[in-house]
């Protein structure tokens, strides 16, 4: 609505009328109070016997006078305001486009630092643990980045097939004592025929249909996690999981009888950092693979196919290309990976129950694509590291980091609307890329 | 000259509406065959039925592409379009965030997903697929030559001017090395220079690919300077086909494009008051 009302007033405002921009002005803190009265003039407070309301009006007065005074300078420099923006934004517009040549060059630089991060001497266990969970997202954002960048199918429900990866691994190595190598392909498997298995019933379907779809099918996977008690144990999760080997050594301290311990086979102490790090190599080398294999895809008939079927469907099957196949192998394509990280996060939590495959989790990995810039695969990282590292860094804020969370999405989406890279190379080319593309 | 398509008693009603009613003709290969006929004659329903995109309330649609004759009506679109019948829109449909060079590898498809094994052999990196790639790109830079596009190469499809977009998409058909290349208005919006272009392009295409090419055109300069078998739509029905000149002549096509000429008798009253008035 702000920027409707921007935009009508801004383009006349050359001459100003006080008694419409103060009446604008008035309406927006208006609009404020109503906002701010429950939100920042309500507190609950304990009392004696129970709870009890108490109200701070002066902070209401506060932030309403802030926004009377906002909105009005907002009307006085008038056209000014959206001019301002954009200028702030130029300096960025070209700049993908610009570093394109040197992606490799960026690749590796990001591969090199991703491979050396935990032996630098600030690596402690936190650094690395979080860095493990950026690596999770950047991995589960390549695979949805197949489905929604490049073939274009909204999945809100990606979570899904990451539950059904983690959930897999956990159960067939609880019932079955298998390790995590072989448990490994048989979860992407799992989550990829969940792939089809969504895949069948949205064919027809597309943009908002079709998130709408996704959507119910990851709540009713988590619901079916949440009530299938005999095999799922329901809320109460699955326990322990059996956690990763290197070549069959445990990462334990005292290893049960006639095995070795990884610090064992290398003679070294024992210490709890050994499989933290050995978890984030795992990871990284998992999202590495992924990395590569959608960049091979990308340039093979099939990652064409499914970037022509994000442009024009129709067109696509005047071609001959078959859409149900290619929308499907999408869908198996992606789930598959989010099986694979599904798996890893149940051996490296060694718990999990439905709380970990929320909606929110969809979301935010939805965004990372969508924030990095759709089919880009190192916008996924930038976005994977803005949006799990700001609520981490914005820890010292407390409650207020969501609101800095939310603040960066909006900013990101103002500047950037079509995400932080959004120039798209081309998947082959006739003439060197210094020639002269697009203009 | 061989038939290439026969289209046998096709109607197609939405409804109540008939849009097609019992239409039959034949395109042969090595000619240009024009469907024309004033705005919402049936024109373009009889390309969607032809490539798949309707199915045919009555009718037999058998074409003649590559050894068994196809009977199109049965088959799904893109199966119609693998076994040889290549189309363009009237709203031009290109991949407009993909590369120009891209869009005429994409379709080449199906042959490069064989090449690659459908896709398990191109992701192990094998010669083969390599090998079809390359002479997919030989394929599509042969068609960027014939529409002076190959500097533009790498542009994104949705960058090119109208007229160079209209040319790409029907070097995209092309490139599926159709036996049946289907135009929908293929002329539409391009300045006189452009149009005459255009009627070499489809001249060329014809001579040198030998295959049959299918179109609608209101341009009546590019219909009758490169047609070789006109059939005329109104209001659904047939009610010409033949050679351009017979066509032109026929005054049926006369009556629909320019409306009945004014001889209907005056009643009798009316003339006897004019009569009176001394205009008559």
């Amino acid at each position: 609505m702000a920027g409707g009302v921007l935009g009508e007033v801004a383009a006349p405002a050359r001459s100003i009328d006080w008694a419409a921009s103060l009446k604008e002005a008035a309406l927006a803190a208006a609009v404020a109070l109503v906002l701010f009265l429950p939100l920042i003039g309500m507190q609950i407070v304990r009392i004696e016997g129970g709870t009890g309301l108490q109200f701070r009006l002066g902070w209401v007065a506060i932030g309403v006078a802030l926004v009377f005074v906002g909105r009005l300078l907002l009307i006085l420099l008038g056209g000014r305001s959206a001019d301002l923006l954009a200028a702030a934004a130029r300096p960025f517009a070209r700049l993908p486009q610009l570093l394109a040549p040197y992606s490799l060059w960026f690749g590796l630089a990001g591969v090199t630092f991703a491979f050396v991060l935990p032996f630098l001497p600030f690596a402690d266990r936190y650094v690395v643990d979080v860095a493990t969970t950026v690596l999770i997202y950047i991995m589960l954002g390549w695979g949805l980045n197949i489905v929604v960048g490049l073939a274009g199918l909204l999945d809100l429900g990606y979570v899904a097939f990451y539950a059904v990866g983690a959930y897999s691994y956990a159960l067939l190595a609880i019932h079955f004592n298998l390790g995590f190598w072989e448990c490994l392909p048989l979860a992407g498997l799992f989550a990829a025929s969940f792939g089809v298995l969504l895949g069948f019933p949205v064919l027809r379907l597309r943009g908002d249909y079709l998130a709408i779809v996704t959507l119910g099918f990851g709540e009713i996977v988590r619901i079916v996690l949440l009530n299938w008690y005999p095999v799922t144990k329901g809320p109460d999760g699955l326990a322990n999981i059996p956690r990763p080997t290197f070549f069959g050594m445990d990462f334990t301290r005292n290893p049960a009888e006639g095995e070795t311990a990884f610090h064992e086979f290398f003679g070294l102490p024992y210490s709890g950092l050994h499989r933290v790090v050995f978890l984030y190599f795992l990871i990284l080398i998992l999202a590495l693979i992924t990395n590569a294999f959608v960049q091979r895809v990308r340039k093979l008939p099939i990652g064409r196919a499914w970037e022509a079927l994000r442009e024009d469907e129709i067109a696509c099957r005047a071609l001959g290309i078959n859409p149900t196949n290619t929308k499907l192998t999408a869908f198996a394509l992606g789930a598959m990976f989010g099986g694979f990280a599904g798996s890893f996060f149940a051996t490296r939590q060694g718990f999990i129950s439905p709380e970990s495959f929320t909606f929110i989790e969809s979301a935010l990995i939805l965004a990372i694509v969508v924030l990095g810039g759709m089919g880009s695969q190192i916008g996924v990282v930038l976005a994977a590291l803005v949006l799990v590292l700001l609520p981490e860094l914005g820890r010292e804020f407390e409650q207020f980091r969501m609101l800095l969370f939310g603040a960066a999405m909006v900013g990101i989406m103002v500047w950037r609307p079509r995400g932080l890279l959004a120039h798209r190379e081309p998947t082959i080319r006739l003439h060197p890329a210094d020639a002269g593309s697009s203009p | 000259m061989t038939a290439l398509l026969e289209v046998l008693h096709l109607t197609m009603r939405f409804g109540g509406l008939v849009a097609i009613d019992d239409l039959s003709f034949t395109a042969h290969d090595r000619e240009i065959t024009a469907i024309i006929g004033p705005n919402g004659a049936g024109k373009t329903t009889v390309f969607n039925c032809l490539t798949g995109f309707y199915k045919p309330t009555v009718g037999q649609l058998t074409f003649h592409g590559r050894g068994q004759p196809l009977l199109l009506e049965r088959i799904d679109g893109f199966r119609i379009a693998r076994a040889g019948v290549a189309r363009t829109f009237q709203n031009i449909r290109l991949f407009g965030q993909m590369s120009v060079l891209e869009n005429l590898i994409v379709a080449q498809h199906n042959a490069l997903m064989r090449a690659s094994g459908y896709t398990l052999l191109g992701v192990l990196g094998h010669p083969g697929y390599r090998k079809a790639e390359k002479a997919a790109i030989e394929l599509a830079r042969h068609w960027l030559d014939r529409i002076e596009l190959t500097d533009r190469a790498d542009w994104n499809a949705e960058n090119l001017p109208y007229g160079q977009q209209r040319r790409l998409e029907i070097a995209r058909a092309m490139c599926m090395e159709p036996k049946l290349l289907c135009l929908d208005e293929p002329a539409a919006g391009l300045n006189p220079r452009e149009t005459a272009q255009l009627g070499d392009l489809l001249r060329t295409i014809r001579d040198d690919s030998g295959i049959g090419i299918l179109l609608i055109e209101h341009d009546m300069g590019v219909v009758m300077g490169i047609s070789d078998h006109i059939v005329v739509l109104d209001y659904g029905r047939k009610i010409a086909d033949g050679k351009p000149d017979e066509v032109r002549r026929d005054p049926n096509v006369i009556k629909a494009y320019l409306g009945e000429p004014e001889e209907a008798p005056l009643p009798t009253p009316v003339k006897a008051d004019l009569a009176e008035e001394g205009r008559l």
